[in-house]
């Protein structure tokens, strides 16, 4: 693999070069300027790799880097220990400019057992630092990994940088004085290791010393046995005159207050800001399923803040109750993966035809069917713009970062109850887990939309229609005179009783789809995310390809490309009523999704665009590397 | 449709829509609306605070036909949504209406976890052992043998016993009513919505059309004193002509025995006494079928405890209203949960929004 050249500061050595072009003493030397780095943190699931990762994660944080991370732990709850099957990791790209993905390759890779070695060194960048505890690595935990003979010693690292060290030795050798067992003393291997890394980044210890504290408040001697460990991992950096030493300085952010989100936290904090925003409460009803939980998971512990949570007997069930929780005047909100949605997709008609707002969070993973349920794709597009009985329009928007999505959240919300609709949120198992520095809203400074509830039994006519939106009149249970029949069968168009009039359900039919269709004259026309309003190359995607594409479009900037441009979708039904026309402005539109082409037909199909798509379905996020080679193939195809 | 019924109503044509009712001449439901109508205005409900909730069917038209809130949902869910209405507003006065099909077969799961939750709520299911809006195919509750167009050769699945299903669900209110007996129906409908909890009530309907006289032999007026119980509770369980029946247990066999009192010996005092607390009991009632042991009816279960599902409530404060800024800063707080940094302003900021 080439090293990626953007990853650096200008005139700086690249990382990846020879062991021999480095300085071989890191200490003895400055520290390298790094403009960017990608580091994975590998291990057993027992060995704390997560914890490890968002400690790395929060010292970076505050040394100011801008970072994306994201954690890849086995499907299995609890694997057999030293397995490959068992092996969690978790990867942070960081640097002193923007960050956009958690990185296409890592430039470090820390293997605690030989099982993280195996699985993760394919993934490291040649040339790229490997880091292991060398006193992992005895026979039987060479054999449970499926290694005939050691990695460390056959050859099979030649082209890495080898950082072969016994921390599991030196862990209890450190930690020995603080009165810890010899199996509590090696569970703080990954502090150890954390504190090397530490040191070869140039973080402050001191956060996480006062943060294993807290951890650790009513167990001191772990607490002192974690601290002494990481300490010992600096040291081991510092004297030990083997590991290089690097700097990534500061991104320039915006001024505020940040705190790390993930997409999962971003969707349940957006939701209830909506709700509140919007002044009705907030039922959320969900069933279990990977990776749509965390979301089920905040909202279940804010009961203080007024939220209600249904954890219902199944999908079905769940898409129900939020329907019946719009009809009763709050924001109904359900939330699954494919499968899920599926199941609900004859509740979401219902609300369809009922008229009433309802949110439906689909965090999107590999399908069909079980699929592959802890990877990433964006397959179930069809699925929300056409996954309905009958004509049956919806609105569908789509997050394409963790931090997006909170501001998606609030904007479905605002088109659910300002349009009286079912709108789905899209988002993937790449969003829901990967997290990314957030600078915090202030609530009382976002607009308020409050939701109109009719009151007034004055000439209540319960299917009569707002001119501007054509939405119908929110009439909630509990409110004198306004006593109606909602149901499935089709409707009056003004009385809302039954109707098997023909003319009336052709009427209806219009009526429901120019509602969505109208929604197209009040979002923002879409502009493109980077490069110009014309040109040669238009490079289209929705959701949590922003990262890889953006970056991507960068590169081709850089290259002097300047007449590629990146348009980014969050409204995916109604499309932006300009698509066409900002389309028809580029000699080439490429689509690029994580599907077998959904977008791209609906582009060609709408726009009777000429439209070119490229598609990856591997359950794994679009890397930059990828994309690029993509765009410049497609750069390059009209020459 | 929009007919606006007093805030308070007192007859029970006062809880009557304006929409034509279309059911079947003769059919059941009927008996059944007019008694739900009637204790409505016993009860003076409020039609603005009563939400009728049903799925599909004959008897999930019924919301049609009343003048309180409703909502005719899909088949099988009630339940779900009728849960989701009284999340969000306790408040309300929720009513579910379900059939043999729609509560027992495609709504089976909702039923069942519908009970579990405990909300207050009441349930009033029709069963006509029949699926009649489809044109008569054998439902869940049908007899072995029921020869419908899905089942020319009679159907093999054993029937369900929606007061058992109750029963076994954890339910802690289970009655049983017949469409036409309209006084015991009205008593056990106020009892059902007097209970704070989930309240199922199995109504025995008659369905002209597809399976009409299903239920004679234990209603036709020849045989209904023999093959009927009403049951209340802390009388004696007796039943037949002029109460000369009666239910002892044998306590050899564990099973109920029907007695004939004065014959034999059998006096009042040897008859059991409903216990409408005792779930044992409860089930053996609900369980006794002609022609050995007759049909129980009227409050079979009745759990006094304290609520403690989902009905029970909180009694933590009322978290400050959506929208108010209390609220407002409970989720700004929220929002800053955690670890925390701050980015100072300085020189070459780079915008925010580029990051998203």
């Amino acid at each position: 693999m080439p090293s990626s050249p953007f990853r650096r500061k200008k005139l700086v050595a690249p990382m990846t070069s020879s062991a021999a072009a480095l300085p071989p003493s890191a200490a003895a030397s400055p520290r390298q300027a790094l403009e960017s780095a990608v580091v994975r943190f590998a291990g057993d699931s027992g060995d704390g790799i997560q914890l490890t990762g968002l400690r790395f994660a929060a010292a970076t944080a505050l040394a100011g880097n801008d970072l994306a991370t994201f954690p890849d732990f086995p499907a299995e709850i609890r694997a057999p220990a030293g397995t490959t099957y068992g092996v969690s990791a978790f990867q942070i790209n960081f640097g002193a400019r923007a960050i956009k993905t958690s990185g296409d390759r890592p430039d470090v890779l820390v293997a605690l057992n030989p099982a993280a070695l195996k699985v993760e060194l394919p993934t490291l960048k040649r040339g790229g630092i490997v880091i292991v505890d060398a006193g992992a690595f005895a026979e039987r935990d060479l054999k449970r990994a499926g290694y005939a003979a050691s990695p460390l010693a056959d050859g099979s690292l030649d082209g890495y940088r080898l950082l072969a060290i016994d921390i599991s030795r030196l862990t209890l050798e450190a930690v020995r004085p603080c009165g810890v067992s010899q199996h509590e003393a090696l569970r703080c291997r990954n502090f150890w290791a954390l504190g090397l890394v530490y040191w070869m980044f140039g973080r402050d210890r001191a956060p996480t010393q006062a943060w294993i504290g807290r951890r650790f408040a009513d167990e001191p001697r772990l607490a002192q046995a974690n601290a002494t460990a990481l300490d010992a991992g600096h040291v081991y950096g510092e004297t030990g005159e083997v590991a290089p030493a690097f700097s990534v300085d500061a991104a320039p952010l915006a001024p505020g207050q940040y705190r790390v989100i993930t997409g999962g936290e971003a969707l349940a904090l957006g939701l209830l800001t909506g709700a509140h925003l919007a002044g009705r409460p907030l039922v959320f009803a969900s069933y279990p399923i990977t990776p749509a939980s965390p979301v089920l998971h905040a909202m279940s512990g804010w009961r203080a803040h007024g939220v209600t949570t249904l954890q219902a007997e199944d999908e079905i069930a769940a898409a129900c109750a939020a329907i019946g929780a719009s009809y009763a005047g709050a924001i109904g909100v359900t939330s699954s993966s494919g499968p899920g949605i599926a199941l609900k997709s004859e509740a979401i008609g219902l609300a369809v035809t009922a008229e009433l707002p309802l949110i439906v969070l689909d965090t999107q993973r590999a399908g069909p069917s079980t699929g592959m349920p802890t990877k990433t794709e964006q397959s179930d597009l069809n699925l929300a713009l056409f996954g309905r009985h009958g004509e049956a329009p919806a609105v569908v928007l789509a997050a394409r970062s963790p931090a997006d999505a909170f501001d998606v959240a609030i904007e479905a919300v605002r088109l659910a109850t300002r349009y009286m609709t079912p709108v789905y949120v899209l988002s993937d198992g790449y969003i829901a887990n990967a997290a990314q520095p957030w600078a915090i809203p202030d609530v009382a400074a976002l607009p308020p939309f409050p939701a109109h509830i009719r009151t007034d039994p004055q000439g209540y006519q319960p299917f009569a229609r707002d001119a501007e939106t054509l939405a119908r009149d929110w009439a909630v249970p509990g409110t004198p005179g306004l006593e109606h029949r909602l149901g499935g069968l089709e409707k009056d168009a003004t009385a809302g009783t039954i109707s098997y009039d023909p003319a009336n359900h052709q009427r209806m039919t219009e009526l429901r789809a120019a509602k969505i269709a109208r929604i197209a004259d009040e979002i923002p026309a879409q502009v493109p995310d980077a490069g110009p309003e014309r040109g040669r190359l238009a490079v289209v995607g929705w959701g949590s390809t922003w990262g890889p594409i953006s970056r991507a479009v960068a590169l081709l900037h850089q290259r002097g490309h300047g007449d590629v441009a990146h348009i980014h979708l969050r409204h995916l039904s109604p499309l932006p009523r300009n698509l066409g026309r900002l389309l028809e402005g580029f000699a080439r539109t490429l689509v690029i999704e994580m599907n077998s082409g959904q977008l791209l037909q609906l582009i060609r199909g709408t726009y009777l665009s000429p439209a070119v798509g490229y598609q990856k379905v591997a359950g794994q996020p679009l890397t930059i590397e990828e994309v690029e080679a993509v765009l410049l193939q497609h750069w390059g195809a009209d020459r | 449709m929009n007919a606006i019924a007093p805030a308070v109503a007192r007859s029970p044509k006062d809880y009557a829509s304006d929409q034509e009712v279309r059911w079947c001449p003769g059919c059941g439901d009927y008996a059944i609306l007019k008694a739900v109508q009637k204790t409505l205005a016993d009860l003076n409900a409020a039609t603005a605070n009563t939400v009728f909730v049903s799925g599909i069917g004959c008897s999930s038209r019924f919301p049609y036909y009343l003048s309180t809130y409703g909502f005719h949902t899909i088949h099988g869910r009630a339940p779900a949504v009728a849960t989701g209405v009284k999340l969000a507003n306790p408040a309300l006065d929720v009513w579910i209406v379900t059939g043999d099909g729609d509560g027992l077969s495609i709504g089976g799961n909702h039923m069942l976890h519908l009970l579990r939750r405990d909300l207050d709520v009441q349930v009033l299911l029709f069963n006509n052992e029949i699926y009649g809006l489809t044109k008569g195919q054998y439902s869940p509750t049908s007899r072995v043998g029921t020869r419908s167009p899905s089942s020319p050769g009679g159907s093999t699945e054993r029937p369900v016993s929606p007061a058992l299903f109750a029963l076994g669900a954890g339910a802690r209110f289970v009655a049983r009513a017949v469409d036409v007996q309209q006084k015991p129906l009205v008593d056990v409908l106020k009892r059902a919505h007097a209970h704070p909890g989930t309240a199922f009530v199995e109504i025995y309907q008659n369905c002209i059309v597809y399976n009409d006289d299903v239920f004679a032999g234990f209603t036709d007026k020849a045989v209904a004193a023999d093959n009927q119980i009403h049951v209340a509770h802390g009388q004696p369980l007796r039943f037949g002509r002029d109460g000369g029946r009666g239910l002892v247990l044998d306590t050899r066999s564990l099973r109920l025995t029907a007695v004939t009192l004065g014959d034999g010996g059998a006096a009042v005092a040897d008859l059991l006494v409903h216990d409408e607390t005792n779930p044992v009991l409860a089930t053996m009632l609900a369980a006794m079928q002609p022609p050995d042991l007759p049909v129980a009816l009227g409050v079979l279960y009745c759990d006094p405890a304290v609520a403690t599902g989902m009905a029970a409530g909180t009694s933590a404060a009322a978290p400050p209203a959506f929208g108010s800024a209390e609220l407002g800063e409970r989720i700004n707080a929220l929002l800053h949960r955690g670890e925390t940094w701050t980015v100072a302003p300085a020189s070459g900021v780079n915008g925010g929004e580029a990051r998203r």
